[in-house]
């Protein structure tokens, strides 16, 4: 009983902080589909995210708003709203220019807007990290007496649900609407897609978009789940949403969201039953064996290579 | 024209405040558990309304700026030059590094003991920048955790040297080797892997690398490093004050001159450019073989190049090895020049200032480069005041060289011959 809750525990963290990761894993995966580059900004802008949701919140609390849905509602926007400019800007400036040009160009360029918006959060904001208010607070606990207890916190239950909400409302957006269909055509052939009459420019531009304000949301959720901020908060995250999306099949959807899923878990397997220094260990050697043993990854096709 | 560009210019202007506002704007301030907001100084307000309206006059006249700027004369009188001839191009090159030799050997001699210490670093990176240079410029492979192999010649040489008391000049070629090896067998899997996941790939390999060498603490002395590192001697002559080694002699009692700490620094700085020049020579000796013209061929085309029969995983590991054995070397020379080395000397940041060099200088040209890295290390210690700014510079500078100029300032040029179709 004992060991089956702290396994629980433990797979209940696992799922709590993959689901996170499969919210930014999103971004790497479409765009990864569409034009067929690593967005290597785009941990820096799950950051920029997080930051604008802090400082809503901070401004809300200062003008003495108190009650919690509005706030969170708020900063949610306002997180989505400047990400999602931030994915736009950044995908006209540094990436427009250079695509269709040699591989390593667009990922050079990409490196460079990461390390550019790293320093410029950094020079904004300081290096230190600022501690997020924990807005959602108490849960549920299971277990009782001197034994171990497992909870559930609503900090949890909010990820999950509001991940839930993002991966429906993005499923729905792409399979139903016009410009998701869109979106499938131009991932599926993008000199084709153009040929038809769509306008792959603002394609490849919507793609950024949700990219970006899916990873705003989970900045505001990760930045109150682990409760600081700081300016090298987006790399790691980065790292581990990219390693999410190559797991699940880089540019299927459902297949970032199960990558994130078994990332998260393996994570926090490993840091409670082995040691927490070496899940990054893990996490990044995962990634090495899946790229090659299965460099399609689970849920994604294999890619033909055409002279 | 014009009217049609107002709406997304205004677009575009809007995008600018929205992405600028929030983060520059309005500061987070912690004061003890609450965090409190300010606001910034007036003249950050001013240069957010200002690079808006820049933004949003240049997408209003864009298509009018673009066509002066295109017809504008070129600034650049090298530009309209005809390339040099290779024969002259090459004797003038050698001319160049053969002077900028000569003068590094005098020149520590007349200058203050802080500026010898920044030239070492300078030709450490040169090292560096020249090694992955091999990799990322003449062989194409994108490798992101460079610094990996340089963490394993500064370790290795820290390590032998505190357990085995073995001296500078024999971890050197171990150091190297060391490196080089670990190089090949990580290359051996990964290097059949396509360009953007050998990347991350290698990324992550050097992430591993460090989070390892932080955390075992028992060899390494994780995050607290290891320290009392060795000088390098010559011929058995130390350069302390007292002989510490029993058998050594020490430099200034042998040569009967009053002790100075200079010996030492000025010594640290000719090993390293004696190295670097060696660096030098041998990679540009590999780039005029067979294999270095098989790396240009195997980035430029890689189907074409394996069915001339081409091996792709030798031609690839080759150069993963060999830059992976002069990362090493320099390790090694870090490690002497520092005395003390804690993994916080080898993060990512470390593998992208070195591929910015690398980037900047010019993918595959070796003086490129090596201008490139005296910039890049340099630039920022003259300007001190802007040395917070450097970074986002650098990423600034990355981008901006991958739009305009993505063979970089001083490329790399073959003898190559056009074939113009006849019309």
């Amino acid at each position: 009983m004992q060991d089956l809750l702290y396994f629980s525990q433990q797979l209940i963290n696992g799922l709590t902080i993959g689901s996170a990761y499969a919210l930014i894993a999103i971004g790497y995966t479409m765009v990864y589909g569409i034009i067929g580059m690593i967005n290597f900004a785009h941990g820096e802008i799950y950051m920029i995210g997080a930051y604008t949701a802090l400082i809503a919140i901070t401004g809300m609390t200062a003008l003495g708003l108190a009650w919690l849905p509005l706030i969170l509602l708020v900063a949610l926007i306002c997180a989505m709203i400047v990400s999602s400019s931030m994915g736009w800007a950044v995908e006209r400036v540094a990436y427009r220019p250079v695509r269709g040009r040699h591989r390593l160009i667009p990922l050079i360029s990409a490196i460079g807007m990461s390390i550019f918006l790293q320093n410029y959060v950094h020079l904004a904001q300081g290096s230190r990290n600022v501690g997020f208010p924990a807005l959602i607070e108490g849960g549920f606990t299971f277990g009782s007496g001197e034994a171990f207890q497992m909870s559930l916190s609503y900090m949890q239950i909010t990820i999950f649900i509001t991940t839930l909400i993002c991966m429906t409302v993005l499923s729905m957006f792409i399979s139903r609407s016009r410009t998701g269909r869109a979106c499938r055509a131009v991932s599926q052939d993008l000199g084709m897609a153009s040929l038809l009459g769509i306008d792959t420019n603002r394609i490849i531009s919507v793609t950024f978009v949700i990219g970006a304000a899916l990873a705003a949301v989970a900045g505001l959720l990760l930045g109150m789940y682990y409760g600081s901020v700081d300016p090298l908060f987006g790399f790691i995250a980065g790292l581990k949403a990219f390693t999410a999306a190559v797991l699940g099949g880089i540019g299927s959807i459902p297949g970032a969201m199960l990558g994130g899923l078994i990332l998260g878990v393996s994570e926090s397997m490993t840091s409670s039953y082995l040691s927490g220094e070496y899940k990054d260990v893990v996490s990044f050697g995962l990634l090495i064996l899946i790229l090659l043993f299965k460099p399609t990854g689970l849920l994604g096709k294999p890619e033909v290579e055409k002279i | 024209m014009v009217k049609n560009n107002l709406g997304h210019a205004a677009f575009c202007a809007i995008v600018t405040v929205i992405i600028s506002f929030p983060i520059l704007g309005l500061n987070l301030e912690a004061r003890g558990v609450n965090i409190t907001l300010t606001g910034a100084s007036t003249s950050t307000y001013v240069a957010i309304l200002v690079a808006a309206a820049t933004v949003f006059v240049f997408q209003t006249f864009r298509d009018s700026l673009m066509g002066l700027l295109r017809k504008a004369p070129k600034l650049n009188p090298i530009s309209r030059k005809q390339p040099m001839e290779r024969s002259r191009r090459v004797k003038l090159e050698s001319w160049i590094i053969t002077g900028i030799v000569i003068f590094a050997l005098f020149w520590p001699f007349f200058v203050s003991r802080g500026s010898v210490d920044l030239a070492t670093l300078v030709l450490i990176y040169i090292m560096l920048a020249l090694g992955l240079n091999v990799v990322v410029g003449l062989a194409g492979l994108l490798d992101l955790g460079y610094v990996a192999f340089y963490a394993v010649g500064a370790y290795t040489f820290a390590l032998l040297s505190e357990y085995m008391n073995i001296s500078f000049w024999m971890a050197l070629p171990i150091g190297a080797l060391l490196a080089g090896i670990t190089g090949m067998i990580l290359g051996f899997p990964v290097l059949r892997l396509r360009g953007d996941y050998l990347a991350i790939v290698t990324l992550g390999f050097g992430e591993i690398i460090r989070i390892l060498l932080n955390n075992w603490t028992s060899l390494t002395g994780g995050p607290n490093g290891i320290g009392g590192i060795p000088d390098p001697t010559l011929f058995g002559m130390e350069f302390g004050r007292r002989v510490k080694v029993e058998g050594n002699t020490s430099f200034h009692e042998t040569f009967g001159i009053a002790y100075s700490g200079e010996h030492k620094v000025i010594f640290l700085y000719l090993i390293a450019l004696v190295l670097a020049v060696i660096t030098a020579l041998i990679i540009r000796r590999f780039m005029r073989m067979p294999v270095g013209r098989a790396w240009e061929a195997l980035r430029e085309d890689e189907i074409a190049a394996r069915s001339l029969g081409l091996s792709r995983t030798a031609v690839k590991l080759s150069a993963f090895t060999i830059g992976a054995f002069f990362a090493g070397f320099a390790g090694t020379v870090f490690a002497s020049k520092q005395g003390f080395i804690s993994p916080e000397s080898f993060v990512f940041l470390e593998s992208a200032i070195i591929l910015a060099i690398v980037v900047l200088g010019g993918m595959g040209s070796q003086l490129g480069v090596i201008l490139a890295a005296i910039a890049v290390t340099i630039l920022p210690e003259l300007a001190r005041e802007f040395s917070e700014y450097r970074m986002l510079i650098f990423g600034a500078a990355m981008v901006l060289m991958m739009v305009w100029r993505p063979q970089g300032l001083l490329p790399m040029r073959r003898t190559h011959i056009k074939l113009n179709r006849q019309e």
